[in-house]
Order: C-alpha cells, then structure tokens, then sequence
C-alpha cells in the first residue's frame, strides 16, 4: 500500500500569539515551530501499516515554505521514506488551495491511502482531509481514534457528541487523525543518519485561485481580572453567592 | 440566485440544536445577500425532523430520504447536497461545525471547487463577497477573513448563534437518494455508557487536573458534576491527566482536546497551562479551585477559591446539591 501522509509545520502550542505590523499575520520572530502534534499520529500510522503488510511506501508531503524542510526531515528520520515540500511563499491558510495543490500532486503518484492528522493547530480549519477527499474521489473517515485494515479495507472508529462511530471504509480512501490512535515514535540516531540518503523533492504547490483572504487578525478582548472569593471549604458560601449574583447558578 | 443551502444534521429522528443554530446564522445571512434560505436534510424517516426545521423561518425544507441513507456516508450525502446546490441555485452552504459537519461539509467544498472557511463565529455578505470570523491558535487570535470565489462553503460554530425557531411553516419536499456506490458507511453507533452529556452540550463543566493526585479521586468531580442534576453537567479533564491514562481523551479540554464554551466552567487543580485555557477561556463563567495562589488559572478565572480540592470540592458539592433541591 503507497501512503501519502500530509503534515503541516505549526506554531508551538505553547506561543503567546502577538499579531504584526500588517495587521494579518502573526509575528515569528522568538516563535519556534513544530511538526503539528497530530501529524504525528498520522505518520506514525502509515509506519504501522507498512510494518503490518510489510510492503508499500510512506511519503511525506507538505504544502508550505522552504523553513519546512526541518519537520520533513524529522519525518524521514522516522522512518518515511520520501518526502516532498510543494513550495509556496508564505504560511498557507486557504483551504481550497491546499486541497487542491495536494490533490494535484497526489494525481501523479501511486496512491491508495493519505493519512492526516484531524486539523492544524494554528488555522483550525479541520477541512482539509474531506475535501481533499473529495477532489480525489476517495472515501473518507475524519478524527479517526481507531483504525483497522483487513481485507483490503478500514474499518475506522470515531467519537462523535456523545457516542462513538464505527465506519466501514473502502480503499484508496483518506483518513484523519485523532489523539489516542497510536503513541508515535520519536527519531533516533540512526534514523536521523539514514535520512540524510533518503529522497527529498522539491517543487512549487499548484495552488490555483485563491479560495479566500485574510482581511484581519485581532487578539481577543482579554477576560477582566477575576477575584479570589477567599480561602479554603470555609469560601464556598461565598463563591455560592457570587454565582447567583452573577446569574451563573 | 444567492440563496443559501445549510445541511441539517439529523440524529435519533431529530435535528441537532447546532443545526438550528446555523438556520439562524444563514438567515441572518440572506437578509445581506437577498436571497433564500434552503435546509436540506438527508437521511431515512426525515418526517419528524423535518416537522421541526420547517418551524424555523427557513423558505424551504427537503428532505433526502431513503433506505440508502440510513446510516451516515460522507461520501453518499455530499453527492446529495451537491444535487440539491445545482436544484436551489446556492451560492453559499453552512453546516455546523460539529463531528458530521467537519466530515461533510469540506467534501462538499471540494465537488463545488468552493471556497471554505470553517469553525466560524460571524459572518457577513460585503460588496458582493462572503465574509467570516473564526478563531485560529486555539482562539487565541480572531481571523476575519473574504471569500475570494463563490460558491462559499463554511461550518459554524456550535453556541455562537441561537437557534432558529419560528411560526412559519416552511414547504417540505422530498429528494430521491443519489445512485451509486457508498465509499465510506457507518455501520454502528455505540453510545457512551450512562447517558452522559456531551462537552459540548453541557450546561456546567467540572474539570479536573493533576491536582486531584489519583484516578480514583475523580469520583470528587463526578460527584460535583452530579450535583448540578441530571444532563446538566459534564466531567471534562487536563492533558496531564488523559496522558496519565486517568480519563478519556474525549473528556480533554485545551487546544488538543476539546474547545468548549460552557455557560459554567469549573476547573479543579488545574494548573493553567496556555493550552488548557485556549479550550475553555471563552466559557461565561470560570471558577477556578486550586491550592496553588499563584496558578495561572487564577487570571482567567472570574471567581476562585485557593485550598485543597479534597476539603473544597466536598463542600461545594453539598452547597450546589442544597442550590438545586430549592430551584
Ligand atoms: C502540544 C501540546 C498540546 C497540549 N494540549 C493540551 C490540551 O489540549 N489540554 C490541556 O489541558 N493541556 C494541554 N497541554 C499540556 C499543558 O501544557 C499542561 O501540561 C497541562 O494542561 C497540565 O495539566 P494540569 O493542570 O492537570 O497539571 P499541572 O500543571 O501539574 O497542575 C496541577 C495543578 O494542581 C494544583 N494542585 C495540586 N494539588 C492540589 C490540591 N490538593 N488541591 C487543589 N489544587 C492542587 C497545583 O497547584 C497545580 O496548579 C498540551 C501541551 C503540549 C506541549
């Protein structure tokens, strides 16, 4: 089975978000960026199934500027075996022309399975796996928590609001990522050492027209100071009181 | 011909409150582009929720019903919706940004090669382009954002509109099921044990962290929640004890876990990690119980009480309980 995993580098987690001068952007200066933590998983499975069938290939793609060479080689020290940066100039936030830039590519490669993980941490846009389905034509599964391949086949499970979801997915299909699909593996030193030979490929995103653009970004009004309503069991009438004061109880 | 198509989700033969919602949001919406507001609904035995959603000042409803579609298919319900685009003249589709619409919508997006913007909080129509605003780093920061192309596709964030509900009686009309093969099905749905209240429904979350030491003392938040009454409130939980393997993934709050904006939130030594703010910062109320004066918990909580969660929480438990046996 030929994987294609699409990870995305990301904003630490931890970064206070301060927005720059042009009012649309954030500011990256002192702001270290990461592998976008459900990719992780994403990887980590497509290792799994190869390992599982013993056969196949797990590619690494992503859709974004040169500084993201950094996470595709992380990713090739892993253990994927390809990677490749469809390069653009700036941080990509349009939904439809990452869909369809990594549509476009993933036409011209055997491919049965793309693996994501279920949104990037710093747009949230949480599209990308079903449209990019879409434009392939595959089947797809989002925010899978469980994945199991049998007979050429998923069946793939999903927590929905208050329940659980268990899909039966055929192949070539797309599937996303969720947290508690698998424990990744980190890279070692010889990981990292076998990287260095492995195929690296660089080519500019086909992004076609632009879906949207941002007109602004703005930091949310900051939530007023609150109140220490005292110390210890001996508080709770208090904290009672200010609840119903305030309509919350 | 700028009407606006919003997919309804249907579960247990009713319509989901965020799909309400977004009725409420695509109305508000045509009023700027002149247009009409369509809810398609797909699924099999749509009668009941479409009794309810041609109760919400829609102009139309139809209902996509058939045997094919008793069970969720992505794949199967966006060749559906697309159908009904080119029938109703859509320029624009909004579907909550729920588990269904985060599956659905994009692949939508896709075969109408649409533009998308997802998770939004607002929306506008301005010199002939769509417009939005979403949060983006977890919420911490606001993106408003024009649609370059129509049509325009987006999912909308459940809570950030009323829902819809009116005197009119909108026309329901059927739709046959797409042919063809299904790609991806739901064979099953199994229901989380005890009739829970979802995270994001919940009236009141109680939230507890590393600060409760073990996984048994969980029962202190669970006894809290209960308090509050039946379906009212929801146990939610830090990364620090998902990790520890002491609760659920699906009970994380924080920019890897769940975003939730209760109208109670209820944080339980939890420290205040960045990443766990940015799932619960736009809750209405934050009351923050932690041994620790300096957490930073404390500086996005309206109300906090600093002492030992064993001896606080109990207390509060029997004070929440005596609250309700009055209401
Ligand atoms: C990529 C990434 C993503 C992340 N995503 C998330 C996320 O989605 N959600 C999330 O929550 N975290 C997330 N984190 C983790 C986050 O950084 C923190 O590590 C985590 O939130 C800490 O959990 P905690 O508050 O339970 O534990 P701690 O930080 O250890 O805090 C425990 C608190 O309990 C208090 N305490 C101790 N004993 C008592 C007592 N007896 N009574 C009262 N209070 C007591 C302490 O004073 C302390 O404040 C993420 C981290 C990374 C790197």
């Amino acid at each position: 089975m030929d994987i294609v995993v699409c990870i995305k580098r990301v904003p630490a987690t931890d970064t206070a978000i301060k927005i720059a001068a042009d009012g649309k952007s954030i500011e990256t200066a002192g702001v270290t960026f990461e592998l976008n933590a459900y990719d992780e998983f994403a990887l980590e499975q497509a290792l799994r199934i190869k390992e599982q069938l013993n056969a196949g290939s797990v590619t690494v793609v992503t859709v974004g500027p040169k500084d993201c060479k950094k996470q595709l080689d992380d990713a090739l020290a892993r253990g994927a075996d390809k990677a490749v940066l469809l390069s653009t100039t700036d941080w990509m936030y349009d939904g439809m022309q990452v869909a369809s830039a990594l549509a476009a590519w993933i036409k011209t490669v055997p491919c049965h399975l793309v693996l994501c993980g279920r949104q990037a941490v710093d747009s949230d846009n949480n599209q990308l796996p079903a449209n990019l389905a879409g434009r392939l034509g595959f089947a797809c599964v989002t925010e899978v928590g469980k994945l199991t391949l049998a007979d050429g086949a998923f069946t793939a499970e999903r927590d929905i609001e208050g329940a659980r979801e268990v899909v039966a997915c055929k192949t070539p299909a797309v599937i996303s990522c969720q947290k508690g699909l698998n424990e990744p593996r980190y890279a070692n030193l010889k990981g990292i050492m076998a990287a260095k030979k492995k195929p690296f490929v660089e080519q500019p995103a086909q992004l076609g027209a632009r879906g949207m653009e941002i007109v602004a970004l703005s930091l949310p009004a900051p939530r007023a100071a609150g109140k220490i309503v005292g110390n210890g069991a001996g508080a709770v009438p208090a904290l009672i009181a200010a609840l119903r004061e305030t309509k919350a109880l | 011909m700028s009407n606006i198509l919003v997919i309804a989700e249907v579960r247990g033969g009713a319509a989901k409150r965020p799909s309400l919602e977004t009725v409420t949001a695509a109305l508000q919406l045509a009023t700027a582009t002149g247009g009409k507001v369509i809810v398609v609904a797909c699924g099999s035995g749509l009668d009941g929720a479409c009794a309810e959603l041609r109760k919400t000042g829609a102009h139309k409803v139809v209902a996509v019903d058939g045997p094919a579609f008793a069970n969720y298919s992505g794949d199967g319900f966006a060749k559906a919706v697309v159908e009904q685009c080119a029938a109703n003249g859509a320029t624009a589709v909004l579907m909550a940004h729920t588990a269904m619409g985060k599956d659905l919508l994009p692949r939508v997006a896709a075969l109408l090669d649409a533009a998308v913007i997802t998770d939004v909080v607002g929306l506008g129509h301005e010199g002939g382009a769509f417009t939005a605003k979403k949060p983006v780093f977890a919420g911490k920061a606001t993106m408003t954002a024009r649609a370059a192309k129509a049509p325009f596709c987006a999912t909308v964030r459940p809570g950030a509109f009323a829902p819809a509900c009116s005197t009119s009686d909108a026309e329901v009309s059927k739709a046959a099921t797409p042919a063809g093969d299904l790609l991806a099905v739901v064979k099953e749905i199994v229901a989380s044990a005890g009739g829970k209240v979802p995270l994001q429904e919940a009236k009141v979350i109680v939230s507890g962290g590393r600060g409760l030491k073990e996984p048994q003392h969980f029962k202190l938040i669970e006894d809290l929640a209960a308090a509050f009454g039946p379906g009212v409130a929801a146990v939610g939980a830090s990364r620090a004890v998902v990790d520890a393997g002491w609760r659920p993934h699906a009970e994380q709050v924080g920019q890897t876990g769940k975003v939730v904006s209760p109208p109670l939130y209820i944080a339980v030594g939890i420290s205040g990690a960045i990443q766990h703010l940015a799932g619960m910062r736009t809750a209405r109320t934050i009351v923050a119980i932690n041994k620790d004066a300096d957490a930073p918990i404390f500086k996005v909580a309206d109300f906090g009480i600093v002492g030992d969660a064993f001896e606080v929480v109990p207390a509060l438990t029997a004070a929440i309980a005596d609250v309700m046996k009055g209401k």
